[in-house]
């Protein structure tokens, strides 16, 4: 029954891959967790002003739960984690898992549209630069590729400004409605400039792996056999490469989508834009340890999915990596 | 000089573009940040001019928001980009290469477990963690980088030493070397580090680039080290507020951080050609 033997191979595959982003999860909250009481000052100092009093001080604590053993404090700090409850922050008192579902609805669709566009502008010009190879612009891709992997995203965000804003003034620099989507055109119009910046930057470096892909699969056997067999260059390159050259690009892209959404933290700087980066450096100036906590473990689970989503993406392209027992 | 040097064929110079423009630009770095220990133009916090004037024959860069010389601070900011991107690259590959290799020698139980930490370590956000440990620092805060940099950086160093050395644990030469009884010290001195050094070598450019790059963003979110010893990520920030009235302060600090990024990934790329010939004339 070799059907039930390649399911077993997968579901083995399954739950080893989701053990693994489970344990990850938890040691990037134990880290987490030593990190923000390894920092000097107590948590609890972010809820008092100068000259507070012992008693004050002591009722600070015992809100925050600092003045519990370390043991207490994370047994508790894993068992809201796991029930999803993130707190409230120490300044606004608000809940912190609502405060970053609101701002999540400024970065996710900046990094995903951002992603998006670069894959649309990357994969057919890498192809391209495969495909002609020994024309001029080989070389200029391979500039283009080296200065996508040498720029700063912020950088490019303040040169964008600098040419779409101020010199053409077509595109506003900032100015993202302070009510969000309730304004959908204002908020669509501002997101311009910051999704053009980070789509810029991760079409440059991607540019580079389409075309190591494409290459890859010029030079392969099964390429030569189809042509051989009478099938047209495109026909054959649609039929049997796209398939095998996908395979390692999208690793690179499950790669490149967390670098997008870290990405976007700093474009949301340049831009103004009031996303989850601004919430993070805000919690950070404030000393709002509820927020700090949240958003980074928030970051993380996400960084940790998409790698999860683009290993079994891989896999179900790949017949080949798919009945493996043990991905390599 | 030997005979045998002497009679060798002398290996032909590549006309390699990508080598000799490696070589320049960083070396015109390394020449300025030296330059900064003993001379800068003006001193870079005295108010030596009006505020955010134009390039000028006083003035190359000319002057920031304050009235302080651009180019001054510029000229500092290759001497921090210099600092973070070797301390960094340094602390990652100290503790990268190390792990990587022990990993490749250890038993099963232990290779697995390393390898697992390399791979959790990737996926974590570095530069958010970097952004909470800096922050939170009140003092040192360029160190502080360049460790939280370094540690981030060793777990990818740590995986590709460990990939790269196990494939060399399993040629012929290494059982060759064991059978002949040289100790896993001597193997790892003589036969692995030099056979990984050149792929290693490129991939510390690599890392070289992304710290510096992570610091210039730190710097431009308000979490860099306070000037004079400012980086260029902190002049674009400070640029990017008055952009609309001088562009020039914040285009050309931009444009150091490139030349020295590009420069340091396309030495690598040079001496990697130079020292593999099969990759000789490819590109």
């Amino acid at each position: 029954m070799p059907q039930s033997g390649k399911d077993r191979i997968l579901t083995a595959y399954l739950l080893r891959r989701s053990l693994i982003l489970v344990l990850s999860l938890f040691i990037a909250a134990v880290v987490l967790f030593i990190l923000l009481r390894l920092l000097p000052g107590d948590p609890a100092n972010a809820l008092l002003g100068v000259g507070a009093t012992e008693a004050q001080i002591a009722a600070a604590r015992a809100q925050v739960g600092s003045d519990q053993p370390l043991a207490t404090q994370f047994v508790g700090f894993i068992g809201n984690l796991v029930r999803f409850d993130l707190g409230a922050s120490f300044v606004s008192r608000a809940s912190v898992l609502a405060e970053i579902g609101n701002r999540m609805s400024v970065t996710l669709p900046l990094a995903i549209a951002g992603f998006l566009l670069a894959i649309v502008v990357a994969v057919p010009l890498g192809i391209l630069a495969a495909v002609k190879a020994n024309r001029w612009y080989g070389g200029l891709i391979s500039v283009v590729s080296q200065l996508g992997i040498a720029i700063p995203v912020f950088w490019v965000g303040i040169l964008l400004v600098t040419l779409f804003s101020i010199n053409l003034r077509l595109l506003p620099s900032s100015g993202f409605p302070l009510r969000g989507w309730s304004n959908p055109g204002q908020a669509t119009y501002s997101l311009v400039l910051p999704v053009i910046t980070i789509a810029l930057v991760m079409a440059a470096s991607l540019l580079r792996y389409v075309r190591s892909a494409t290459q890859d699969v010029l030079g392969s056997d099964y390429l030569r056999t189809a042509r051989a067999l009478g099938a047209s260059f495109p026909e054959a390159l649609v039929r049997h490469g796209i398939r095998n050259g996908a395979v390692p690009v999208i690793s690179i892209l499950g790669i490149e989508l967390a670098t997008t959404f870290l990405g976007a933290v700093v474009v949301e700087r340049v831009f103004a834009l009031p996303g989850l980066g601004s919430m993070l450096l805000l919690a950070i100036q404030q000393r709002d340890y509820p927020n700090v906590q949240g958003v980074l473990f928030i970051s993380t689970l996400l960084v940790l999915l998409i790698g999860f989503a683009a290993d079994l993406l891989q896999r179900f392209v790949d017949p080949r990596l798919r009945n493996r027992a043990r991905a390599a | 000089m030997s005979a045998v040097d002497a009679i060798a064929p002398r290996r032909r110079l590549p006309a390699s573009l990508t080598l000799w423009l490696g070589i320049v630009l960083v070396g015109l770095h390394v020449f300025v940040a030296l330059l900064t220990l003993v001379w800068t133009p003006y001193d870079p916090t005295a108010l030596s001019g009006g505020r955010l004037e134009a390039p000028s024959f006083a003035h190359w860069a000319g002057t920031d928001r304050l009235g302080r010389d651009l180019l001054t601070q510029m000229m500092i900011g290759s001497r921090i980009a210099l600092i973070v991107g070797i301390g960094a690259v340094a602390i990652g590959a100290l503790i990268g290469v190390t792990l990587g290799i022990l990993s490749a020698f250890a038993n099963r139980l232990l290779d697995d477990a390393l390898a697992a930490t390399f791979d959790i370590l990737i996926a974590f956000p570095t530069l958010l963690i970097a952004m909470l440990v800096v922050a939170m620092s009140d003092t040192a805060n360029l160190f502080s980088a360049i460790l939280a940099l370094g540690i981030a950086l060793s777990a990818v160093i740590g995986r590709l030493t460990r990939i790269l050395a196990k494939r060399v644990l399993l040629t012929d030469f290494i059982t060759a070397a064991r059978t002949s009884g040289t100790s896993w010290p001597g193997i790892v001195a003589e036969h692995v580090l030099p056979n990984i050094w050149p792929t290693l070598s490129v991939n510390f450019a690599l890392q070289f680039g992304l710290a510096v790059i992570a610091e210039a963003s730190l710097s431009y979110l308000g979490l860099g080290a306070p000037p004079p010893n400012a980086s260029w990520g902190r002049l674009l920030q400070e640029a990017q507020g008055t952009v609309y009235t001088a562009p020039f302060g914040a285009i050309a600090p931009g444009i150091a951080l490139v030349t020295l990024v590009i420069g340091v990934n396309l030495l690598a790329d040079g001496l990697r050609d130079l020292a593999d010939p099969t990759r000789r004339g490819r590109r």
